[in-house]
């Protein structure tokens, strides 16, 4: 039975030992994006790597404060935090600062904070205490409609500063809520969204028609056990297709070929429809209900791409889909960051013999796009050490959180998780090109003293749950 | 243990599938790829901006007006100077060390790693010597720029200049950067658009101490510049220097047209200045010492003066009537001369005058007359008053004529209601607003406006947007300098206007302004000045039939029009169509060119 009243050897040494890695590594790399050779002294304070080495001081003594709290004040506060930071997040849009057009600031002397990164921890707290609760069951309607209200607000809060990227990290937790048991449906939905986005963007609608309607037949064939009434099924498309041709015929040619098939193939799968209801064929009818939402999402992705995104989301989305490509404008900021990342190589150049990142040709290079700094001056040997070193972190956090024996800690330690992954994924992804550029920090090692902090608030809290893990509250 | 818990699986299972993902994706970028990796050597991109030269400016007849000439800026990178010999520095550069201090000051706020521009506008004699010293001092490079060259020193105010853009136009225009050039007057500000060209980007390697490597991809992505656009003006740049000349040490202004297209063949504001004084670094100084000359240099006289034009008015006042029906050619008014009422007459002649003899002797009697008998024609004042405004109007008196002078003003044409602001409404008379009979008043038009004037008589009822641009490499001049403009006046009444004009120049001026074999029509005019000498004003085309130029001349403080104007007017076509002053009219010349008229209280 290990020490039940000791603070200290009941945290997760292994955790910690990660954080301060990370964040050492981080700032090594600050230091060598922003290094110049008048300003060497590393606490030359009006250097960001000076400043960063006072956040990361702060860091630790926050860290430390928050380990020596009592771990029940977290749950027994957790609604009134949640409750602060959202009124912090109005409040914000009113007497905030907008430094590069987002409302995100609070000007304390001539100190910035920046609420929205405290969302995400007051957001984890609060979930996690609501999930908690007795007779919650994610099941019923009224649990899922206020864990959607808990998570939804500080998201739309912080998509009113017009900080999109932050707010799209409230959609990590959805992981949480998967694990808490909600229907792995959703996740399925979600991820076939995902993919009918991008798709209808890259290829024409029509293709994509066709495509989804080869899958919708695979998909009869597989659940057919009666071959004959399978063999029904294409010919009611080609009959819905024949008719709709001789009707155009009539009409004069009116309408595009394209038009008809994509026409025919929804009239086809009503038909189908009809056909799996009178046979009582549950599974087709399932089918072509995805098969029809699929068909309405597709066409109305180009109407909310064309009409609902801004100018700069589509620019980006363009070039991160190889659409159009525009080196020198939307897709500057992922060339660059592809050339730096690119030509460091197996091994890289060295610690301070980046050129790239120096010369200013990656912009934010401390901040959203550090990794490059990383990529250049360590190569592909730091890309895996980094990347390894948050698979391990992030593995480690899956772990301790299926240690705990409450239900609080346990999702709080999900939270906790899926927030730094979503910031791994998408930070990372967006440096080598494979997500749209949208700009949050790469945690722990991005220069900035709320994120660092709000990390560090995010972890330690889990760390410190984690340490009473044996206490019963 | 609940039941979700092996729902942990999917969740790692993605967190790894995505730390995959990655790895095979930087696999791909940082070792499969060679695309990125630019050079062994730890090259760097850099994108070097070529800037265009300008499009050069020739005049009618293929004379170059307007070139470029080389010149350096040269550039410091904060972070990769080395200590060096500033004494020796100074010395080369030919400024101060507080300069150099300043410069290098401002450069590294700026940027201590990214080149910024310490001295502008080396010229290239300075620049060779330079070039060969450089390699001594670390952290600095040059690029090479282009500056305007003027083959004459003259036509200042039609070619205008060039000077770096400021916040505005780069506000305005994402083209633009700072330190970029841009037209900022004449020609140069009017046609920047084709004149500018099209700068490039060079992509160059450059290691990790700036030194240039070579050219990316062997220069297969870098975008040449494309060289401004070369401009064929209207002028003639002969008779522009010519008409410089004989201003010299006057006041005033000369616009010359060819009527049949509305060419400007000649326009200048006196006193003008050398253009090549607003070139290069000493643009600056230069520029605010014309700013503060009291007689004004930077002052465009010939687009933007209102002068009242005086008895050249007569001759438009002269043809409203006789359009309107108020008078014909038969019409004859007395003129008791110096006792006439309500405005005396100037000079002595044939009494009762008709048309020819009015424009001849600028008898003022006799367009009082006239002027009064055109509003009369109408029901009331008023309405006479607003028709023979239109009739003016139609000539181009009080309006903008043509996109091509970007600062011109408009002129004074009163309107009814600033006399009814004045009078009350119904409450004046022709004799009440008789000096506009004889071109003074109200009245303001500028030396541009009159000039066209003149060639709408010349051409007996029409003129053409005057302008400045005859033709543009490889691009169409502006549609509405093709675009006639007919007067409100028919061709037939212009004719005994015209014969008054010939007999102006024949007649007792003859020795002063005839020129031998050309027939020239003219006008004079004497513009009362209460600040000291009266102002002189002639208006002329020549030759009468079929005329090849049109012209007016305004002679701040020229005391009679005879005495500067119409000389300095005859001269100016007699050059412009002869090519030569003939040898007995050299005394007219020299007594023209030696005139000085900058004291405003010229003896009478
Ligand atoms: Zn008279």
């Amino acid at each position: 039975m290990p020490k039940r009243n000791s603070l200290w050897a009941n945290i997760d040494w292994i955790t910690v030992i990660l954080f301060v890695t990370l964040m050492l590594l981080g700032w090594v790399n600050i230091y060598s994006s922003v290094f110049d050779q008048e300003h060497q002294s590393i606490f030359d304070t009006s250097q960001r790597y000076g400043k960063q080495l006072i956040w990361i001081g702060a860091a630790l003594v926050i860290a430390f404060v928050i380990l020596i709290i009592e771990s029940n004040f977290y749950v027994f506060f957790s609604y009134i935090i949640y409750g602060t930071i959202i009124l912090l997040l109005i409040l914000v849009l009113f007497i905030g600062v907008e430094i590069n057009g987002q409302t995100a600031w609070f000007m304390v002397g001539s100190f910035r904070i920046q609420p929205s990164e405290f969302g995400k921890f007051a957001t984890a707290l609060a979930l996690a205490n609501y999930m908690n609760t007795h007779g919650f069951k994610l099941q019923k309607l009224k649990s899922l409609a206020i864990v959607s209200l808990i998570i939804l607000t500080p998201a739309a809060l912080i998509l009113l500063q017009n900080d999109t990227g932050s707010a799209l990290v409230y959609f990590s937790f959805v992981l949480v809520l998967y694990r808490e048991g909600l229907s792995g449906v959703v996740l399925f939905f979600g991820a076939l969204m995902i993919v009918l986005f991008i798709l209808s963007l890259v290829v024409s609608n029509l293709v994509l028609a066709l495509i989804l309607l080869g899958i919708a037949l695979i998909a009869f064939f597989v659940l057919n056990p009666k071959f004959k009434q399978f063999l029904r099924i294409p010919v009611f498309y080609m009959a819905s297709f024949l008719f709709l041709f001789i009707v155009n015929l009539i009409l004069g040619k009116k309408y595009e070929i394209s038009f008809l098939i994509s026409i025919a193939s929804v009239v086809g799968t009503l038909i189908v429809l009809g056909y799996s209801f009178r046979k009582r064929l549950k599974y087709f009818a399932i089918i072509c209900y995805i098969f029809l939402g699929s068909i309405i999402f597709t066409f109305s992705v180009d109407y909310v791409f064309n009409n609902i995104l801004g100018a700069h989301q589509q620019a980006r989305i363009n070039e991160l889909l190889g659409i159009k490509s525009d080196p020198l404008g939307a897709g500057y900021n992922v060339n660059q960051s592809k050339i730096a990342i690119g030509s460091g190589g197996v091994w890289g150049k060295g610690f301070l013999n980046g050129t790239q990142t120096k010369f200013d040709f990656v912009p934010e290079q401390d901040t959203d796009f550090i990794f490059c700094t990383v990529g250049e001056e360590w190569g592909f040997a730091g890309s895996i050490l980094v990347i390894g070193l948050f698979m391990i972190f992030l593995t480690r956090l899956i772990w301790l959180a299926e240690r705990q024996r409450s239900g609080f800690s346990r999702i709080y330690g999900y939270s906790v998780a899926v927030i730094l992954f979503f910031h791994f994924f998408v930070n990372i992804g967006m440096t080598i090109g494979i997500m749209p550029v949208i700009g949050i920090p790469l945690p722990f090692f991005s220069y900035g003293g709320s994120s660092l902090w709000s990390f560090t608030i995010l972890l330690f809290i889990f760390i410190r749950l984690d340490a009473s893990r044996y206490e019963k509250f | 243990m609940d039941i979700f818990s092996k729902r942990k699986y999917l969740v790692i299972a993605i967190f790894l599938a995505a730390g995959t993902v990655f790895l095979i994706k930087l696999f791909g970028l940082q070792v499969m790829d060679s695309k990125y990796k630019v050079s062994a050597t730890n090259n760097v991109l850099r994108e070097i901006v070529q800037y265009p030269a300008r499009g050069l400016v020739y005049d009618r007849n293929g004379t170059l007006m307007v070139f470029n000439k080389p010149a350096y800026d040269l550039l410091i990178t904060p972070r990769e100077v080395e200590a060096f010999d500033t004494t020796a520095f100074c010395k080369l550069l030919e400024i101060s060390k507080e300069e150099l201090n300043a410069g290098i000051q401002k450069a590294r706020e700026y940027s201590t790693y990214k080149p910024s521009i310490l001295i502008k506008q080396i010229p290239p004699e300075s620049f060779a010597y330079l070039q060969e010293q450089l390699y001594k001092f670390k952290g600095f490079h040059t690029q090479s720029r282009t500056l305007r060259e003027y083959a004459h020193s003259s036509a200042a105010h039609v070619l205008g200049y060039v000077s770096e853009v400021n916040d505005n136009d780069i506000n305005r225009d994402e083209y633009y950067k700072p330190g970029d050039y841009i037209g900022a007057s004449g020609i140069e500000k009017t046609y920047e658009n084709q004149l500018r060209g099209v700068k490039g980007i060079k992509k160059q390697l450059v290691d990790v101490h700036n030194r240039i490597q070579g050219s990316y991809l062997n220069g297969a992505e870098d975008i040449p510049a494309q060289i401004g656009k070369d401009i064929i003006s209207t002028l003639d740049a002969d008779l522009q220097i010519y008409a410089e000349q004989l201003f010299r040490n006057k006041r005033g202004g000369v616009v010359a047209i060819e009527p049949s297209t509305g060419e400007v063949l000649a326009l200048v504001s006196a006193p003008t200045y050398d253009p090549g004084l607003l070139v290069g670094r000493v643009r600056g100084t230069n520029y605010n010492i014309l700013l503060r000359d009291t007689l004004k240099p930077l002052f465009n006289r010939a687009t933007q003066a209102k002068y009242p034009p005086g008895s050249t008015f007569k001759l438009i006042n002269t043809l409203v009537g006789l359009e309107t029906g108020a008078i014909t050619t038969n019409s004859r008014f007395s003129c008791y001369g110096k006792s006439t009422t309500p405005i005396r007459c100037t000079h002595n002649h044939v009494s009762p005058a008709d048309v020819v003899d009015a424009i001849r002797e600028s008898c003022n009697p006799f367009l009082w007359n006239t002027f009064r008998a055109t509003i009369r024609k109408y029901n009331s004042t008023a309405e006479g008053f607003n028709v023979w405004r239109e009739y003016v109007a139609s000539f181009g008196i009080g309006q903008i004529l043509s996109s091509d002078f970007p600062n011109a003003l408009s002129g004074n044409l009163p309107k009814e209601s600033l006399y009814n602001g004045i009078y009350g409404s119904g409450r004046w008379s022709p004799l009440t607003i008789r000096s506009l009979a004889i071109g003074q008043g109200e009245l303001g038009a500028t030396p541009l406006q009159m000039a066209n004037v003149a060639a709408a008589i010349a051409n007996r009822g029409y003129y053409y947007p005057p302008h400045l641009i005859k033709e543009i490499e490889n691009d169409t001049i502006p549609g509405s300098f093709k675009k006639r403009r007919n007067t409100k006046i028919s061709p037939v009444n212009f004719e005994p206007i015209i014969e008054g004009m010939e007999q102006v120049v024949n007649g007792n001026l003859n020795a002063t302004i005839g020129v031998p074999g050309l027939q020239m029509c003219g006008k004079t005019g004497t513009v009362e000045n209460n600040q000291g000498s009266d102002h002189s004003v002639f208006t002329a085309f020549a030759p009468k039939e079929n005329p090849k130029i049109a012209i007016f001349v305004y002679v701040e403080n020229g005391v009679w029009g005879s005495r500067y104007a119409a000389p300095m007017a005859s001269l100016m076509v007699e050059q412009y169509l002869n090519d030569t002053i003939a040898a007995k009219r050299k005394w007219v010349e020299k007594r023209m060119l030696d005139a000085n008229l900058l004291n405003p209280n010229q003896p009478k």
